[in-house]
């Protein structure tokens, strides 16, 4: 029975097939007939009121439901505006489905209105794309972009359809998963390590006596909590969480020493550092993580387990490279530890190396002074307030910054995929829309996004997305009315010669502007109302809620590495300088 | 081997043999991925291979720029890519093919014409104060070529860049003829 479908609806029974539940986006010219089909199917549209928020809130889906984020806008300059979330969901490996409309076949080449050239403008910020020249194609690249976007190292993928492409019409065909991989010859991700390396890891794993199991954003995409977790126990390797795998390991966990990194915990940097050999799983030796490559780490080994081989060696060389999908990777290493263990070999001590680095974080807390009687809220109190008033499983997201760090420190991340940020590409304004794609994908869930004010400006339109859908996300601002990083560093490293950072502290009225969309805004400038103002946050349901906390300007996030500097010379809060010989 | 034959065995110069899907972008794929990588390019040749959905692009890459490793990861990384070989020139035949106008009067036609029979050239064209030539070999050879017709004065010149296959074992039957199916990434 061969049945004809326009374009625009095989394109939307695609979707269907590929279970796609909701999607984001926004009409227009070249976009337009694969609309007309919209309101037949079962599938929900989130109209955005930008592209860039339909990119971000398909990302914030993904991140908390593993399932692969779909936005369809038009061409031109709505493709352009879908390049920022594009670029952030390749930068830190998010599946991600953008759909774009293109002008017509037979106007590409001659700049017609709203015409630019989406598949050159996307090629390296995708993991792959297509310019679709034929009806009877789409079932087929629709496959493949969800097949391409989720397997492997998971990524964005982007399908350009001209106008004529969605009008003409096709015989529909669903293409089974052999005619998929045959029709990508090149493309086969390899999902199990090898098995002479997964041994000699678990040698290296039995015989190091300071140990850190390095955990990245790949443990989390792999769904290999649970296999890690199993590993730290069995071993008793403390674990470092980047800011990509925050909640992939419980902050309460014993083992658990934080984040690394320029603003990780001085525990987790230095422990890094004096490692004898660093497990690193899916993890990418980001330049935030190493400080200065030539001196991180410099006695470890290293084991690095990534599904993308092309990260193995970019940065440092692995003494055992392992090519596969985390979960199956570590499973396999418990195995091969167990079977070593049975055969009557001994784990080396790592008893003195854990007494170590229980010390390291005795002695450096996270630290910060707590504020004078009258003066502005700390951040980090708010953060500290925040946390201790949310639902257990809070969702918590933020934008790019101060904010984001101390989100980061300050949160405790007890189960995966409560921690949504933009962590390889920093794009500010990720928040408002990540958010209302979090709460979307799971909307049984409290889900808090912890702005800056100056990202706050950059995205808040979607908060009229989010209050005429009924998506009641809960925003806080921690509003400091600077561009607080950029401040600080001008603070630090450019002897307080303040350049272009003042936000201005008086406009724009974030109350007002909150309850224009719909929402619910309320202002904190007092320590002592900040646990009533968070507690009626929490106890609305109905509509998004955005709470302004005016902060101290002058708060900067400690501890620090400078850029391109060694993790030994890691900054710590001022409290804390008179201990640090303690860190040798 | 001349001083400054970028192919010659001194220098940072290696091939790579890039088996492709023959469609629209994939040369754009593979030239945007070097850009973005800062990796640099001596020759690039493309064209379809014995197979239509096929093509071959044989790349010689400036090792000095980038890990070979790295190249051929993030190569592999391109969805169209199908298989990568890395042709060590001791391993493997490579040619190349250049076309030359020279300046040439009546009297150093002759000249010319011999110097090109010596290497086994052709003569492409003869013109009244210039003669074109073509010859196809190995890179050195070419080389060597220019450096005999430069005292007469080079008109202009186009090199195809290089293209290799491996050399094959004298035991095996053509092995690399294999499907072209497969690969880790």
């Amino acid at each position: 029975m061969k049945e004809t479908l326009t374009g625009a609806q095989a394109l939307i029974r695609a979707l269907e097939h590929e279970n796609v539940e909701v999607m984001f986006g926004l009409p227009g010219g070249c976009i337009l007939p694969a609309y007309d089909p919209l309101i037949e199917s079962k599938i929900r549209h989130i109209l955005v009121r930008h592209e860039q928020g339909a990119g971000h809130m398909a990302e914030g889906y993904a991140h908390v439901t593993g399932r692969p984020g779909v936005a369809m806008v038009t061409s031109g300059p709505a493709a352009t505006n879908l390049v920022t979330p594009l670029c952030d969901a390749y930068m830190d490996s998010i599946p991600m489905v953008g759909i774009t409309g293109q002008v017509p076949t037979a106007a590409i080449g001659t700049d017609a209105f709203q015409e630019c050239d989406t598949v050159g403008i996307t090629r390296s910020i995708t993991k792959h794309n297509e310019l679709v020249m034929s009806a009877q194609d789409l079932p087929m690249v629709v496959r493949q972009a969800f097949h391409i976007a989720t397997t492997g190292r998971p990524g964005p993928t982007l399908i350009d359809i001209p106008k004529d492409v969605l009008q003409n019409e096709m015989t529909w065909y669903w293409p089974s998963d052999d005619e998929v991989l045959d029709s990508l010859p090149g493309y086969r991700p390899n999902v199990k390590g090898h098995t002479k390396m997964i041994k000699e890891a678990a040698r290296l794993i039995l015989a190091a006596r300071q140990p850190i199991l390095y955990v990245g954003g790949g443990v989390l995409k792999a769904r290999a909590a649970a296999a890690l977790r199993e590993l730290a126990e069995l071993t008793q390797i403390p674990v470092v969480t980047t800011l990509m795998a925050r909640g992939a390991f419980p902050d309460s966990h014993p083992l658990c020493l934080g984040m690394p990194g320029m603003h990780g915990t001085a525990t987790a940097v230095t422990a890094m550092q004096k490692s004898d050999l660093l497990i690193a799983l899916g993890s990418r030796f980001d330049d935030r993580v190493t400080g200065k490559v030539s001196a991180f780490a410099p006695d470890a080994k290293i084991i690095h387990v990534d599904i993308d081989p092309a990260e193995q060696g970019k940065v440092r060389r692995p003494d055992v490279p392992i090519v596969g999908d985390c979960r199956l990777v570590i499973e396999e290493m418990l195995k091969a530890i167990k079977e070593m263990l049975q055969s009557g070999e001994k784990q080396a001590d790592v008893g003195p190396w854990r007494s170590r680095v229980s010390g390291w974080r005795e002695q450096f807390p996270l630290a910060y002074d707590q504020s004078e009687p009258g003066a502005a809220l700390k951040p980090q109190f708010c953060l500290e307030k925040l946390r201790d008033g949310a639902p257990e499983g809070t969702i918590v997201v933020s934008g790019v910054g101060q904010h984001q760090m101390w989100t980061s420190q300050y949160w405790n991340f007890e189960e995966p995929y409560t921690w949504v940020n933009s962590g390889g590409l920093g794009t500010m304004g990720f928040a408002v829309p990540a958010a209302i794609g979090a709460k979307v994908g799971r909307p049984d869930k409290t889900v808090w996004a912890v702005d800056g004010d100056g990202c706050f400006q950059m995205t808040a339109q979607e908060l009229v997305t989010a209050s005429l859908e009924r998506i009641p996300v809960k925003i806080g601002i921690l509003n400091n009315s600077y561009l607080g990083m950029v401040r600080q560093w001008q603070e630090m490293f450019y002897d307080e010669r303040y350049s272009e950072v003042n936000l201005s502290g008086t406009l724009p009225d974030f109350v007002k502007w909150a309850e224009s969309m719909g929402c619910v805004g309320i202002r904190v400038e007092d320590p002592q109302e900040a646990e009533s103002a968070i507690d009626k946050a929490n106890s609305i349901n109905d509509r998004p809620v955005v709470v302004d906390f005016r902060v101290a300007e002058d708060e900067k996030v400690f501890p620090m590495v400078p850029a391109g500097k060694s993790n030994d010379d890691i900054l710590l809060h001022h409290s804390q300088d008179s201990r640090r010989e303690f860190l040798k | 081997m001349s001083g400054n034959n970028p192919y010659g065995q001194d220098s940072q110069h290696h091939v790579l043999s890039v088996l492709v899907q023959n469609r629209p972008g994939v040369l754009a794929r593979v030239s945007a991925l070097f850009a973005r990588r800062g990796y640099n390019i001596f020759s690039l040749a493309v064209a379809p291979t014995e197979h239509a959905d096929y093509s071959r692009i044989t790349i010689v890459v400036d090792l000095a720029s980038a890990p070979l490793e790295q190249m051929t990861k993030q190569l592999f990384k391109l969805i169209d890519v199908v298989r990568i070989s890395e042709l060590d020139p001791r391993h493997s035949v490579e040619r190349e093919l250049i076309m030359v106008t020279v300046k040439a009067t009546a009297e150093q036609r002759g000249q010319i014409v011999e110097l090109t029979n010596i290497f086994e050239g052709k003569i492409l064209s003869v013109g009244v104060d210039a003669i074109t030539v073509s010859l196809d070999g190995s890179p050195s050879n070419i080389d060597d070529f220019m450096v005999a017709l430069n005292q007469y004065g080079i008109v202009e010149s186009q090199r195809t860049g290089l293209v290799a296959l491996p050399k094959l074992d004298r035991a095996a039957t053509a092995s690399a003829a294999k499907s072209p199916k497969g690969k880790a990434s």
